[in-house]
């Protein structure tokens, strides 16, 4: 029973130890983190990510964040080594403007069809 | 009338989005980041792979040479294969500089002492930072860079005879 105590006791300790090591990422670079696609596990942000990549990138962001860079300098900085797809929230540009603007449009067709639908059931 | 109209448009959003979703299936759903225009090289700091000394790539790299940059590492299969390459590009007169990615010291230089060593400089990129900075995301990988410090091409996997004969076409 005692080396059962001294074992649980032991492992708490070591977990404690472990977790207060491990460097826990702020708000902002959680942010960042859930904005950027990692390449290997696509369909996955490097937030989810373990993958080898994801963790360098996590690195790299970090790195870049103590540097002085902006939020919006480091999506450019991976944007400009990667492409726009590293980003999950696109910027507006030539190649997203129907992207952005698809849901816009049908927003405003399905409203005007119910608003005519309701005022034809009126009459 | 109207029903004739309804029926239209139903009919032609159909095959647009039949189209749509056709053409999609056809495209390979796995991304790489391509080159599309010569972009400038990035900075990027590594650490010699011999002294362990911080290098800053422009002091490294002069203007007026090609360079290739290649991503490799001891664990790496493909890297195995394409080595020989690297090695015929060694004798072309270029400036080959090496960026050895998260392997171990002692694993990489008895690959080098199997194989030989193509490289002027190696860089050892212990966490991977060096290669993100210069937009890499695997091993290996290959880079192209002209005499005004710009990536001409990027390659991504193993050089085989087609790419060595590409590179050899650029660099002419």
């Amino acid at each position: 029973m005692k080396k059962l105590i001294f074992f649980i006791t032991f492992f708490i300790i070591l977990s404690n130890n472990y977790l207060l090591a491990v460097d826990k990422p702020t708000e902002l670079e959680n942010k960042i983190f859930k904005n950027l696609r990692c390449l290997i596990c696509q369909g996955q942000s490097i937030y989810d990510s373990q993958s080898d990549f994801a963790e360098s990138m996590k690195i790299v962001v970090r790195k870049n964040l103590e540097t002085g860079m902006s939020e919006k300098d480091i999506y450019q900085f991976m944007k400009k080594n990667y492409g726009e797809w590293v980003l999950y929230n696109p910027e507006i540009n030539k190649g997203t403007y129907l992207l952005w603007s698809l849901p816009i449009i049908l927003f405003v067709i399905g409203g005007a069809i119910i608003i005519r639908k309701l005022s034809v059931f009126k009459k | 009338m109207k029903n004739k109209i309804f029926v239209t448009i139903s009919f032609v959003l159909f095959v647009f989005c039949f189209v749509v979703f056709y053409v999609g299936l056809q495209k390979p759903n796995i991304y790489t980041p391509k080159l599309d225009k010569e972009i400038k090289l990035p900075n990027f700091v590594g650490n010699d792979f011999f002294s362990g000394e911080k290098v800053i790539s422009d002091n490294l790299l002069k203007k007026n040479s090609y360079y290739i940059i290649n991503i490799w590492a001891s664990w790496c299969i493909p890297c195995r294969a394409e080595h020989s390459f690297l090695m015929a590009l060694n004798n072309k007169n270029l400036n080959l500089l090496g960026i050895n990615y998260k392997d171990n010291i002692s694993n990489a230089q008895s690959f080098l002492n199997e194989l030989g060593n193509p490289y002027s400089k190696i860089l050892s990129d212990k966490n991977g930072v060096t290669s993100i900075e210069l937009g890499a995301y695997g091993v290996p990988e290959t880079f192209i860079v002209n005499k005004e410090k710009k990536i001409i091409k990027k390659i991504i996997g193993p050089i085989d005879n087609e790419k060595f004969n590409e590179i050899l076409e650029l660099i002419k």
